[in-house]
């Protein structure tokens, strides 16, 4: 099983959440984080004093998957996420190591 | 960042002194016409006095107006603690001629009309006042915004409890020393107190040069009022219906001193310094404002050194801001900086405020509550020249505030509405003073210059390692001072004849009457008066506080800890966190 997280402009969430459905995925979680690659932020000028905003508000989407899902999923997020412009996001897959699903006690890819 | 002078000011001041003068030369046709002979000009008078010059005795009045009884046998009707002596209250209430005109005499009608006369300064002066305490909600939005939500709780109750201390204060000593000598006071011949005689009760204090009648028994007045010493926690005979009148509106204003210091020392003040302090302020204010309004030695500039009308300041841009603002610089000054204000070269950081719809809701509830603030100063509804005084209030603030954005606009930056905030507050603040003697045109001269002026002043202050959170210090210490200056300047002479008791022969035959008058007008004398109260409170102000700050640091810690700064003085001041259910803290360096 991979974990396909996912750090994406906050306004794409919903375009990438279609994506995924209709790529076959049927759950994820999404955290607000703040971040920066080479984007860098911008300064501003409050009441005559600088004020760098170096941290960028954007979404965090984590998906489970089957390991041959993850590559489609991994495409579906990047067709979606996609602006063309600089600090559209990274996506990391790692390896799972074990699922349970809280109700039933069900293990491995039967929990996803 | 722009360093020393900015290139446009000399342009600037030029263009400001040049429209001035022309508008003067423009309205100078005015001057030649006589006022309309005093309607009601002397400071809360209620009747059209009698001509002081006339040969005939002045007419015997009615206990209405008097302190003194016609009957031996029965004491005077004021002081009064019912009202009973301002006429009948109620009609057809136990007395049936209410219900049928024809039974009624002159002197029924008479009644009933002096009384309706009280009653509207009575009402009119209790609902500004009402409007006055509604300020402190105000400062407590626009303080709080402007700081982090960390400290949400400590900022919001630092401006909650600085009512009750400071009104606990008021009410035991404060009020008497500032007002319990304001009966002796100077006023001019005729003049009549809008809320009945029985402010003569307010007849003790101490200064110099001790007064003394015929007899050589002193009289209570003094040539050099320094201080009031009656009325401690309201007893004594001060028991009247015009003297809580006085006392609740004297008391809101004061609130507005105050408050003005906790937005300077934001995000830092130990609590229990705090309440110390909120004890102790009205000791500064109250013997300040005894020498401006409670017929001191300020007010009596004009009779003593005849310069002008003594110092004139309608609503205290100088008794009130000035004087908070003077605390405020002294209170930032001692308590230092936030920690991570400044980084290690001296450049100021950004400290962005948490809410900025707050700060501009806060702004209005002050703005809406200078309308109670000013226009309330003539302690008298039946003075129509508020309408003059609303009018001036309103233009001075408006304008203030799209100066402030101008200015900002001009200097390249973006049109921060947190200053534009500060602009409005400054131009209010700034015509509080002479809100009753302009003409609307100098109202908005005087906004225009405020709006500019406490922009400059945010950057003056913070380049010079000055921390105020708000802007405290540039809107009411700076505009304040510019406030009473102007009074100087624009104060046009149609209203407030006989000024603190000032009747100038020479005024009165080239004028017709002796009202307050700006430079622009032919008073240089009044100009030089209000750059010595402006100095006075600048600098008393500021040299007791910074007594007192020092003093009470050796008390109890004027600063907290390092550790509760960094983490936020909410829970470990206050025992409450502003905002429970939200992540608080931004990633801010915090390097000392």
């Amino acid at each position: 099983m991979k974990m396909v997280e996912a750090i994406v402009k906050p306004f794409k969430l919903d375009e990438v959440k279609e994506a995924l459905t209709k790529a076959g995925v049927q759950g994820m979680t999404v955290e607000e984080v703040k971040g920066f690659g080479r984007q860098k932020g911008h300064t501003e000028l409050y009441r005559g004093a600088e004020y760098s905003v170096d941290f960028l508000p954007k979404v965090k989407i984590q998906v489970l998957v089957a390991d041959d899902s993850a590559a489609k999923v991994v495409e579906a997020i990047t067709d979606s996420a996609k602006t063309g412009k600089i600090g559209d996001g990274k996506i990391f897959v790692t390896h799972i190591e074990e699922v349970i699903r809280i109700r039933t006690g069900e293990k491995g890819p039967d929990a996803i | 960042m722009k360093q020393g002078i900015p290139r446009y000011l000399p342009a600037f001041l030029a263009m400001l002194l040049g429209t001035s003068l022309i508008v003067r030369g423009v309205f100078a046709a005015d001057e030649t016409k006589a006022p309309e002979p005093a309607k009601a000009e002397a400071p809360a008078a209620a009747l059209a006095p009698p001509d002081a010059k006339a040969a005939e005795p002045a007419p015997k009045l009615p206990s209405y107006f008097t302190v003194t009884s016609d009957d031996p046998k029965k004491p005077p009707a004021w002081p009064d603690p019912t009202g009973a002596a301002s006429g009948t209250w109620a009609t057809p209430a136990g007395d049936a001629k209410g219900d049928i005109p024809e039974k009624l005499s002159i002197q029924d009608v008479y009644d009933r009309m002096v009384h309706n006369l009280y009653s509207i300064n009575y009402v009119w002066m209790l609902i500004c006042g009402f409007l006055v305490m509604f300020m402190q909600a105000g400062f407590m939005l626009v303080e709080t915004a402007l700081c982090r939500a960390k400290n949400a709780a400590h900022t919001s109750a630092m401006n909650l409890m600085i009512y009750p201390l400071g009104c606990l204060a008021f009410w035991v000593y404060g009020f008497a020393i500032g007002w319990g000598n304001w009966w002796n006071g100077p006023v001019p011949p005729g003049w009549y107190p809008s809320l009945g005689p029985g402010l003569s009760a307010l007849n003790e204090g101490w200064g110099l040069g001790a007064a003394v009648d015929a007899a050589g028994k002193a009289t209570g007045a003094f040539t050099y009022g320094l201080i009031g010493l009656k009325g401690w926690f309201l007893t004594g005979t001060v028991g009247d219906v015009g003297v809580m009148a006085l006392f609740f509106f004297m008391m809101v204003f004061m609130d507005t001193t105050a408050t003005i210091p906790t937005g300077a020392m934001a995000e830092r003040w130990a609590w229990k310094n705090f309440c110390l302090f909120g004890l102790w302020v009205a000791l500064p204010y109250c013997i300040y404002a005894n020498w401006v309004w409670g017929g001191g030695w300020l007010a009596q500039g004009g009779v003593n050194w005849g310069l002008g009308h003594g110092a004139v300041d309608f609503a205290g841009s100088g008794v009130v801001h000035s004087m908070g603002g003077a605390i405020a610089l002294a209170g930032a000054m001692i308590i230092g900086p936030r920690i991570g204000k400044y980084d290690s070269q001296g450049h100021p950081k950004a400290m962005p405020g948490h809410d900025v719809p707050l700060v501009c809701l806060g702004t209005f509830i002050l703005a809406f509550g200078w309308f109670g603030f000013n226009p309330g100063s003539t302690l008298a509804g039946t003075d129509l020249r508020i309408s003059y005084v609303v009018v001036n209030t309103m233009l001075a603030g408006i304008v203030a505030a799209i100066a402030s954005m101008v200015t900002l606009m001009l200097k390249g930056l973006k049109p921060d509405p947190t200053m534009c905030c500060n602009g409005m507050l400054a131009g209010l603040v700034a015509i509080t003073a002479p809100c009753a003697f302009v003409d609307p045109w100098a109202a908005a001269v005087i906004g225009l210059v405020a709006g500019w002026l406490v922009v400059e002043a945010v950057f003056f202050w913070e380049k010079r390692g000055i921390d105020d959170p708000v802007g405290a210090i540039s809107v009411h210490g700076v505009n304040g001072l510019w406030g009473v200056i102007s009074v100087g300047i624009f104060a046009t002479g149609q209203y407030g004849a006989g000024w603190n008791g000032v009747v100038r022969d020479e005024m009165v035959k080239l004028y017709g009457s002796d009202g307050v008058r700006g430079l622009l007008y032919g008073d240089f004398s009044q100009f030089i008066m209000q750059l010595i109260d402006a100095g006075t409170v600048a600098i008393f102000g500021f040299v007791m506080a910074y007594v007192w700050f020092k003093i009470s640091d050796a008390i109890t810690p004027l600063r907290v800890s390092k550790e509760t700064e960094i983490e936020g003085l909410d829970g470990p001041e206050m025992g409450v966190l502003g905002y429970p259910d939200f992540q608080l803290h931004t990633g801010q360096k915090l390097v000392e």
